[in-house]
């Protein structure tokens, strides 16, 4: 009996203490900054590897996200007589919540476990520690690029999804549905706000962004330099910051409904 | 792994394309006023009730947008709604003895204002004041209207009966 507490309280150390190198990771990586001309070139390999290549899954999928999002939102619409609000409806919805969310997750499967891969194989093969040896500070060198790169990525291609999406309900709404062009926009114009819709929308994909990398480049870094080590850190990193962006996106949307 | 040139290129497409979504947001989505407003020229019109009227409400002639409302205020003194009406200046001649109505988009759209054209040879110019305006139909009022007199002819029935 008294083993197992001994073992739950182990357990919460052992928690907590991972949470604490996770917070010095991150403090090291933002404020110890890379030397800016060697950095740059870094950090827009990095930009290039996870968000111009993620721009492919992101286009298809906001595309079909917006054109379903039309066609369920119209034929519940047409119920009420209020078809016309279509552009309102996936407007709001996509630049409030599935934009920065769904992005967010994609971006996740996508580059997040592409990120603890690569770090966690990097430690498995002692790169590191080589690099340690040449008197190269592995943080500057590989986890500062990867962390900002995602970090500037996310909103980008949150930008992208919005735009896709809203283009998506408009292909199903207008050229499909046969709803009038003209009053699809204006409605949309007249009930989003530049401020309180898209900002926030984009603010949410900043905190994201750093959600989604601080995880991923934690668990690389920490990862057990094994094999069956980097296959657990992938999985908990894609996890994690799934659970992460979902839980967020609740305290977020609080936040910005409740005026804080 | 490509070269730095070509992923620098990359990647400055991949902002640029970021921008531009960014843009499409902004003015086609939002509708943030343009870059380039057009020029305008602002009318006042008093009415009793404006019902469901907003600002960036549409003002419509003949179901042609010519401008939209830019400021709501209340007359402190006949508690009336002042609206002000922002105007594009091609439509400089519309015949100061018009009239304002607040309309309603289909049976619960939003309200617009309509200003149906009269005869007069003076035209709107900044500042006038349209001087016949007919109130929003409120839909609640309107029922409210409708079943105190389905009441009423419902008593009378009731006193015929009796008699």
């Amino acid at each position: 009996m008294i083993s197992r507490i001994a073992l739950l309280g182990a357990y919460g150390i052992q928690s907590l203490q991972q949470l604490g190198q996770a917070g010095i990771l991150l403090y090291r990586v933002v404020f110890f900054p890379p030397n800016v001309k060697k950095g740059f070139p870094l950090l827009l390999q990095q930009i290039y590897a996870e968000g111009v290549l993620s721009l492919l899954i992101i286009l298809v999928s906001s595309l079909f996200i917006g054109m379903v999002l039309a066609l369920q939102g119209y034929h519940t619409l047409a119920k009420f007589g209020a078809s016309q609000q279509l552009g309102p409806l996936v407007a709001l919805s996509v630049a409030r919540e599935l934009g920065p969310v769904v992005t967010a997750i994609l971006f996740a499967g996508r580059a997040g476990s592409a990120l603890t891969a690569e770090i966690g194989l990097m430690k498995a093969t002692d790169q590191l520690s080589s690099m340690e040896m040449m008197a190269v500070d592995p943080l500057r060198r590989v986890i500062s690029p990867r962390f900002w790169g995602g970090f500037i990525s996310l909103p980008l291609l949150t930008l992208i999804f919005n735009i896709t999406a809203i283009y998506g309900a408009y292909l199903v709404g207008v050229r499909w549905l046969g709803l009038d062009s003209g009053i699809f926009w204006s409605n949309m114009q007249s009930s989003v706000d530049f401020r309180a819709d898209i900002v926030n929308g984009i603010i949410k994909s900043f905190v994201f962004g750093i959600a989604v990398t601080w995880i991923a480049v934690t668990q690389g870094y920490y990862a057990t330099p094994t094999s069956a080590g980097i296959a657990s850190a992938t999985t908990r990193s894609v996890v994690y910051a799934s659970l992460a962006v979902l839980g967020l996106d609740f305290v977020l949307t609080a936040m910005m409904i409740g005026d804080w | 792994m490509y070269s730095q040139r070509f992923i620098d290129s990359i990647v400055g497409l991949f902002l640029l394309l970021a921008f531009f979504a960014l843009t499409l947001l902004a003015f086609k989505v939002s509708g943030l006023t343009t870059l380039f407003p057009t020029q305008t020229y602002t009318v006042t019109a008093a009415f009793d009730d404006i019902g469901g009227l907003k600002v960036r409400s549409p003002v419509k002639i003949g179901g042609v947008q010519v401008g939209e409302v830019s400021q709501i205020d209340l007359d402190p003194i006949t508690f009336k709604a002042i609206v002000y009406m922002k105007i594009a200046d091609q439509f400089n001649d519309i015949p100061d003895d018009s009239s304002a109505s607040i309309l309603t988009a289909g049976l619960l759209g939003d309200n617009y204002i309509s200003i149906t054209p009269m005869y007069s040879k003076t035209f709107l110019k900044k500042g006038s004041e349209i001087q016949f305006t007919t109130s929003a139909m409120i839909l609640e009022k309107l029922i409210g209207q409708f079943i105190y007199r389905l009441g009423n002819n419902d008593n009378k029935g009731d006193e015929h009966a009796a008699q």
